[in-house]
């Protein structure tokens, strides 16, 4: 019983974490605090994948995100504004209709969630998931697997290929 | 017990705030923070319904794949972002009405 008690209120700040985390990327002012916002919103989901049991998912999603993405988007601040300009202000505009557009997104999507009786067979039990992931996209889904890796690859050639400059 | 629902629960706020970011960011770097949002949120409710209705690992294998595409939309996006820059010397993206007749 005390230890349900302790995994929920671990469960509600990494909740809170992420949810908060979320508004200041969205929120802040400053392009800089943004992103370390989204860093504690990845940080926060990759530990929500923990509790869902999902370890193989929140091991990708620390190294993918936080050590790729994030580094990705803070080159891409760095590149496109000069580096003493250290306030990095960003403007937002249509800033009332937007905040309703999101409100009635979240609103339907909370009272769809609400009125699905949603399939429940009960709770997969934890296991470690790497092997059985490994296993699947050997044999389930090899084809797709196939075609993210080629894919992934025609991106890669395509953005070096879009930043490149032009041969005098 | 922390059940579906919760999950679901923020799930849906991620991506209303990913959806609020994409549209009231000026900074072309900053709507695809917005994005990312919206991809992680559709990845937490794979996962959540892959452990509480699937009952196999199908759903995390599709989280999977989005983090594939999530990697390389960011790389083709910011690699735009950059050419942009390039060619208008702003990200602001008002300013990119160059197809504006």
């Amino acid at each position: 019983m005390d230890k349900m008690l302790l995994s929920q209120v671990v469960f509600y700040f990494f909740a809170t974490m992420t949810v908060v985390s979320a508004c200041i990327v969205v929120f802040a002012r400053s392009l800089i605090y943004s992103a370390f916002g989204l860093l504690f919103t990845f940080f926060g989901v990759a530990a929500l994948y923990v509790f869902l049991g999902a370890d193989f998912i929140a091991a990708a999603q620390l190294v993918i995100y936080v050590g790729g993405i994030l580094i990705l988007l803070l080159f891409g601040v760095m590149l496109t504004h000069k580096l003493y300009d250290l306030n990095l202000k960003t403007e937002t505009y249509q800033f009332f209709p937007s905040l309703l557009t999101a409100l009635a997104v979240f609103a339907t999507l909370l009272g769809v969630m609400m009125k699905t009786s949603w399939h429940s067979p009960g709770v997969t039990p934890d296991n470690p998931t790497t092997a059985q992931i490994g296993v699947l996209f050997m044999k389930d889904f090899i084809l797709p697997f196939e075609i993210a890796s080629i894919f992934l690859l025609v991106a890669l050639i395509g953005a070096a290929m879009i930043v490149r400059r032009k041969a005098e | 017990m922390i059940g579906l629902s919760h999950y679901l629960v923020i799930s849906a706020a991620l991506f209303s705030l990913g959806i609020m970011g994409v549209l009231t960011r000026k900074n072309a770097v900053n709507v695809l923070m917005g994005i990312e949002l919206i991809l992680n949120s559709a990845n937490l409710n794979l996962v959540a319904f892959s452990r509480f209705s699937a009952g196999n690992l199908n759903g995390q294998i599709f989280a999977v794949f989005i983090i594939v595409i999530a990697a390389a939309e960011a790389a083709v996006a910011l690699a735009i972002v950059l050419s942009m820059y390039r060619l208008l010397k702003s990200v602001n993206l008002d300013q990119a009405d160059t197809l504006k007749g």
